[in-house]
C-alpha cells in the first residue's frame, strides 16, 4: 500500500489509464471525452443556471424540481453523474451546503471544489457553528432568517439557488450570470451588485 | 430489486446508534455525529445501490434514499447551531422513533 501513496501521481494517473485500456473497461477515446467533460465543469455554468431561474418561473420550477434536467437543459454534461439537487433560499431560509464525511460537490455545474471545502475545518464549523463560518466571508444574515445546512453525504449533489439581488431589475440573464459567484452557490456568501 | 419506500415525510426516525466501523472496513454514509439522534423524514430522495457495499465491490441491493431534517441544536455545547440540519440517510440506518 504504500508503494502506491509514494508513487508519483502522475505516474499513477498514467498506470491507471492503461489499465482501464487494456481491461476494456474504457477505451482512450473515453477517457478523453470525460476529461474533456469534467474540465468543462465551472462556477459559469451554475452561474448560468441561477440567471435564468432568475427570469424565467418555469425553468426555475423545472430546476428545484429536477436539478439535472435543468442543467441539461443549458447543454450541461450530465450523463453518469449523480442527481443535482438545488436548495432555494428564501425570505425565511438560507441554505449552506458541506460535505463532512468528504467532499461531494456538483463538480458538473460548479467545477473542481475550492481548497476550503474540502478543509477539516470548514466541514466541521459548517455543522457546529455555521454562523460563525460564514461571517468568515462576511456573510451576515438578516434577523429571523432560519440557516438550513444541508450535509450532503450519499447519492446526491446539492447547490443553492440563492436570492436575487435588488437593484437588478430589468437585467439580462448574462447580466445577472456575471454577478453570481461560486460561493453564493454553496451559501457561504449571497450575491451582491455593490 | 427495487426496495420499497416505506417512510413518507413527516415520520419521525431514530438514527441507529452503530458502529460498524468498530467491527472491520467498512464505508459509512452516515455522519458519526447524528448516530442515535432523532429526526424527521422530510422527503424520498431515490433509490441507489448501497455504497457501502459499492465501495467494496460486492453485490449492491437498492437501498431508498432519505432527507432527513434534524434539530442540531442539542448535537454540541458550543457556537451556535443551525436551526435545520438536513442529511441524505439511507433506510437501513433508520428506525421508527416513537
Amino acid at each position: 500500500m504504500s508503494d502506491i501513496l509514494e508513487t508519483p501521481s502522475d505516474r499513477l494517473l498514467a498506470a491507471v489509464r492503461g489499465l482501464l485500456v487494456a481491461k476494456g473497461v474504457m477505451t482512450t477515446d473515453e477517457i478523453a471525452e470525460r476529461i474533456r467533460i469534467t474540465d468543462g465543469g465551472s462556477p459559469a455554468q451554475g452561474a448560468k443556471m441561477v440567471a435564468k431561474a432568475w427570469t424565467n418561473p418555469e425553468y426555475k420550477a423545472l430546476m428545484l424540481r429536477d436539478g439535472t434536467a435543468a442543467a441539461e437543459m443549458l447543454a450541461i454534461p450530465m450523463r453518469g453523474l449523480p442527481p443535482l439537487g438545488v436548495l432555494e433560499d428564501t425570505a425565511e431560509v438560507h441554505n449552506l451546503v458541506v460535505c463532512t464525511l468528504c467532499s461531494c460537490y456538483p463538480r458538473a455545474v460548479l467545477g473542481y471544489p475550492p481548497f476550503w471545502f474540502k478543509s477539516a475545518a470548514y466541514r466541521a464549523r459548517a455543522v457546529r457553528d455555521p454562523r460563525g463560518l460564514i461571517g468568515e466571508w462576511g456573510t451576515v444574515l438578516p434577523e429571523g432568517v432560519k440557516l438550513r445546512v444541508v450535509d450532503s453525504t450519499a447519492d446526491y449533489r446539492w447547490m443553492v439557488l440563492p436570492r436575487r439581488p435588488e437593484g437588478t431589475e430589468g437585467w439580462s440573464e448574462e447580466q445577472l450570470a456575471a454577478i453570481v459567484r461560486e460561493g453564493d452557490m454553496i451559501g457561504v456568501t449571497i450575491p451582491s451588485i455593490a | 430489486m427495487i426496495a420499497p419506500v416505506t417512510l413518507q415525510p413527516g415520520t419521525k426516525v431514530r438514527v441507529k446508534l452503530d458502529w460498524p466501523e468498530t467491527r472491520g472496513p467498512c464505508h459509512i454514509r452516515t455522519p458519526h455525529y447524528v448516530r442515535g439522534e432523532t429526526g424527521v423524514v422530510e422527503r424520498h430522495l431515490g433509490n441507489f445501490p448501497n455504497p457501502e457495499d459499492l465501495a467494496f465491490a460486492r453485490p449492491a441491493e437498492v437501498k431508498a434514499l432519505y432527507h432527513v431534517r434534524f434539530d442540531p441544536k442539542p448535537f454540541w455545547k458550543e457556537g451556535v447551531a443551525p436551526e435545520e440540519l438536513v442529511i441524505e440517510i439511507f433506510e437501513h440506518w433508520l428506525e421508527e422513533a416513537a
